[in-house]
């Protein structure tokens, strides 16, 4: 007699991904937040546990890898995504992510970031965007707004921010989508959706550093004011927010304005709709830019996604075009070919 | 024959030089004769030499382009010290190799090109075909510009395109002169300009319009014959040490099974092992041309974690730039080969000339304690067996390894008796599945951590660049762990001298000389020896294949010999490590010159050390 379990068919759960390791974060960092949608959404992917892997580099968020009961490389400040495409178009069957935080994408990894995308390797990209440098205790980093005093800025930082949405874009990422630690349904949402998207996937997740830079989006996260300032997109639905969703975007050529729908003089048909899929990139930048405009609300969701072929596919498609059309390498021909001379 | 029956002179060996404008295509030249001077079954030895500009202004003392060849009827290690033949197809490549030829050589002249804005170009002052410059030189004026446009008369190509097919008429004179078959030429022109069907005829037409002038022409009286050399059975193919690398990793994935991952960004003189196994895609072989050095290594990196046989090929400025993420894979114990084709230094220095001042930055150019295996390769054969062996030393002891070339033995090539894929050595590589008693740093015997590729059911772990716990792998910043660490890492390389062949003295055991070297030094070194102990002087020699750890036997040898000499192109860094290794008193010969060494220099230097008095 033998003991027979059925393991193919267990259901994994939260749970099941979280290692056995003390998370170290400070009581009360976004991280935590994230951390849980993570292991909330993956049992939900469609994917073993043993071929999902997650690659960081360096940061707070980058130990992320630790927490998590999967294969897991926490590697060196920048690199991840670099990493993250070996690994993936060396295997290409495993789900590879990478956690990643706004100094370690957007200005030591920011070559990797911006060729990744371009690639479309197929990579779940977390950007965990605290606008500060947590791990070194507290300088501005490439997501601070100017002006921003920190450690290493006394008087103020004399920098421009990076608008990450807008350099995935412009790096051609196929999918670019944006969440709130704070929003933990949402965030589920797209983290979902991204491990559904062939081919990278960029979400650029607000993450409150309460210890060197608390409140950065507390209007995007606190009661009253959220409804006035977040821009919820949806496929196919119209632009609207506020309270009652009585406020729209209308779209003034390029440039996106605020409208009542409650003075009468718009109706709801003057408000934009939302098309993730629409493959001219303009209206996805307008709406990746909305964020630097304190006139305008932040939108969240999915600003953009299109399908076209990864770069793991088409290594792969070569391999396979070359092998039938050369036959199976063969080490003995390839040494003996060429010019060759027989000395007896 | 005719009644222009000429002269035939046997000779033994015989170097030659074409050199001529970077767009003059020099390296086509040499690279044609070469080959068919392996076909007719000379054992040569070939030194190409370029500028790093890819088309400099024409004329120009810095834009010349040269490619020496060596060959010979007996077994020869170098591309000769001087030619014994200059083709020089301008002013300012006469001006440039006049220098390095032996007294008495064979000059052959395109005096066509020998006119005012020329001469002026290369900073002669007066023409020297006419100033006697080049007397003592058994010099003969050709007008091959003309003579290839009168070739080409009635051909529909461009001044521009008929100029350009000149070389063709060098390298016809030369297979003449040298007595060779133009077939083999023929052949690969057919294959490269099928589709030019002009530009092909054009090159066919000049090709032997420049052979037939050697027979026709009363300027020249003597052709010379060099005889097939006496080289061990087998079937033989000219090959240079990139392509030798290349190919040697496409043998190390068969080898062991593990599908090929490159991760590199192009850089000279390395970008050849990219472009072969670019087209190797029917092996299985994935290249990635990453957006930086950085990327290239990290990518291999990724790979390696994946269970891939991981690369990463560079020279000098990209290795400074890989340094961190080589740490990764030392502190990860990662198995992962690292490429370096060694060129002048520092930053961007000599791009395309050779030097060895690598070593010390691979042996120790790494922030922390982080040692790794060093080998290198010493001939352009030799690249290919030592690609092997990076590859099977990387995957049995989890480590990155460095594997050293140089631009010289890159570039240049030579004859290769083939091996068979049953005369190489199958590695095996086990991934660990058990997940009973699994952890991610529990090492076996040599003391090697399990490989593990994601993807495996129930072992599941994190691996990173922060300080492990032994055995467990977890996070650890323990001080008496991270101690045992880093000596276990230690331990851990210096294993492998009990992995690797024992130095061989070629020579006495014991005596008043030894000269050690290591990489593409030692046809030079070799010759040098062999040289000298003909003429009765004792004189011993050690090449070194493996830089860290070093052969067992070597503290041995070295304490036999009252004088050590350690010729290299670099400011002594072998040297250097050989006093520390050993406490040994070190003589150290070097050169920087973007050359390679001439055999006749290091004899200099052997009879100077031992007195030039037969060894006492
Ligand atoms: S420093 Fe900031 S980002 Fe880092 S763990 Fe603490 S709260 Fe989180």
């Amino acid at each position: 007699m033998e003991n027979k379990i059925d393991v193919a068919e267990v259901k994994l759960t939260a749970k099941d991904f979280s290692s056995d390791q003390d998370v170290r974060w400070c009581p009360g960092c976004g991280d935590y937040s994230i951390l849980a949608q993570v292991q909330r959404t993956l049992p939900d992917i469609g994917k073993k546990k043993e071929d999902i892997v997650v690659v960081s580099g360096i940061g707070c968020s980058s130990r992320f890898p630790y927490y998590m009961n999967t294969y897991g490389f926490h590697s060196i400040h920048g690199r991840a995504p670099a990493i993250a495409t070996g690994l993936k178009v060396a295997r290409p069957e495993l789900s590879v992510w990478v956690a990643t935080g706004d100094g370690d994408l957007m200005s030591i990894g920011g070559n990797h970031f911006i060729h990744a995308c371009r690639k479309n390797v197929d990579l779940k990209v977390l950007l965990f965007n605290n606008r500060i440098y947590g791990l070194t205790k507290g300088q501005y980093s490439p997501t601070s707004e100017k002006g921003k005093i920190t450690k290493s800025s006394p008087y103020g930082s004399v920098d421009y921010p990076f608008n990450p949405l807008s350099l995935a874009l412009g790096s051609d990422a196929t999918f670019v989508a944006r969440s709130i630690d704070r929003e933990p349904k949402h965030l589920q949402e797209m983290i979902k959706r991204a491990a559904e998207h062939k081919g990278l996937a960029f979400i650029e997740i607000f993450q409150n550093c309460n210890i060197f830079n608390d409140g950065a989006y507390s209007h995007l996260t606190e009661k009253e004011t959220k409804m006035d300032n977040v821009l919820v997109l949806e496929h196919k639905k119209p632009m609207l927010f506020g309270k009652n969703k009585e406020k729209g975007i209308k779209f003034d050529g390029f440039t996106p304005v605020v409208i009542s729908l409650e003075d009468g003089k718009n109706s709801i048909n003057d408000v934009m709709i939302h098309d993730e899929f629409d493959s001219n990139p303009i209206r996805a930048f307008i709406l990746a830019h909305m964020t630097d405009d304190p006139a305008l609300p932040t939108p969240i969701g999915i600003f953009r996604q299109i399908l076209k072929e990864t770069y793991g596919g088409g290594v792969q498609r070569q391999i396979d075009e070359v092998t039938e059309k050369k036959g199976k390498g063969n080490l003995e021909k390839l040494l003996f070919s060429g010019n060759t001379w027989v000395v007896d | 024959m005719d009644k222009n029956k000429k002269n035939v002179q046997d000779l033994k060996d015989v170097t030659i030089r074409f050199a001529g404008d970077s767009g003059d295509g020099m390296q086509l030249t040499g690279t044609q004769f070469s080959n068919t001077t392996a076909i007719v079954g000379n054992d040569l030895n070939t030194f190409p030499d370029y500028p790093a500009e890819i088309r400099a202004p024409a004329g120009t003392l810095y834009g010349v382009s040269g490619f020496q060849l060596h060959f010979s009827s007996s077994s020869i290690h170098t591309p000769g010290d001087s030619p014994d033949i200059l083709i020089a197809m301008n002013p300012a490549a006469l001006k440039i190799n006049l220098k390095d030829v032996k007294k008495n050589a064979i000059i052959i002249i395109n005096s066509d090109s020998f006119d005012g804005k020329n001469l002026k170009t290369a900073h002669y002052d007066s023409n020297p075909l006419e100033d006697g410059s080049l007397d003592g030189y058994q010099t003969f004026k050709v007008p091959i510009t003309t003579l290839t446009a009168n070739t080409l008369k009635d051909s529909k190509l461009s001044t521009k395109e008929v100029t350009r097919s000149k070389n063709f008429f060098a390298l016809g004179l030369m297979y003449w002169m040298f007595n060779r078959p133009i077939e083999p030429t023929i052949e690969w022109l057919n294959s490269k300009f099928g589709k030019k069907p002009d530009i092909l005829d054009a090159n066919l037409k000049v090709l032997k319009a420049g052979y037939y002038f050697g027979e026709t022409a009363e300027l020249f009286t003597t052709r010379f014959s060099v005889a097939p050399a006496k080289l061990p059975k087998g079937t033989y193919k000219s090959i240079s040490g990139n392509e030798a690398t290349a190919i040697g990793l496409v043998a190390a994935s068969e080898l062991s099974g593990l599908p090929i991952f490159l991760g590199t960004y192009p850089i000279t003189p390395a970008s050849d092992i990219l472009h072969y196994l670019s087209t190797y895609k029917n092996f299985g072989v994935k290249t990635f041309q990453a957006e930086d050095e950085i990327s290239g290594v990290t990518a291999a990196i990724g790979a390696a974690y994946g269970g891939s046989l991981a690369i990463t090929t560079t020279s000098g400025p990209g290795m400074a730039l890989k340094t961190e993420a080589i740490g990764l894979a030392v502190i990860t114990e990662l198995p992962l080969v690292i490429i370096n084709v060694q060129r002048g230094g520092p930053s961007t220095g000599l791009p395309t000339k050779t030097e060895q001042s690598d070593l010390l930055q691979a042996i120790y150019g790494r922030n922390g304690e982080s040692p790794v295996c060093v080998i290198a390769a010493s001939t352009p054969v030799d690249c290919f067996y030592m690609a092997i062996e990076a590859a099977r030393l990387a995957t049995k002891f989890m480590t990155p390894v460095v594997l050293l070339t140089d631009g010289f033995i890159a570039n240049g090539s030579e004859p290769w008796r083939i091996p068979h894929v049953d005369e190489l050595n199958k590695f095996e590589v086990k991934f660990e599945t058990n997940p009973e008693g699994f952890y991610p740093y529990n090492r076996n015997d040599l003391l090697s951590r399990p490989w593990v590729k994601p993807g495996t059911p129930g072992l599941e772990h994190r691996i990173g660049g922060l300080e492990k716990a032994n055995i467990f792998g977890n996070v650890s910043y323990d001080s008496e762990n991270h101690h045992l660490m880093c000596n276990l890492r230690a331990q851990k390389i210096k294993n492998i001298q009990n992995e690797i062949p024992d130095a061989e003295v070629i020579g006495e055991h014991k005596g008043d000389l030894l000269v050690i070297g290591w990489g593409g030094t030692y046809g030079a070194i070799t010759e040098a020896v062999a040289n000298v102990r003909a003429q009765g002087v004792k004189v011993s020699q050690v090449h070194l294949k493996y830089l860290n750890p070093m052969p067992k036997n070597l503290g041995d040898i070295l304490k036999g010999f009252k004088n050590v000499l350690v010729p290299e192109l670099n400011l002594g860094q072998l040297s250097k490590i050989l006093r520390i290794e050993y406490l040994v008193k070190t003589i150290s010969y070097s050169k920087l010159k973007g050359l390679p060494f001439k055999s006749i220099e290091l004899q200099n230097k052997i009879l100077e050390i031992v007195g030039g008095g037969n060894g006492k």
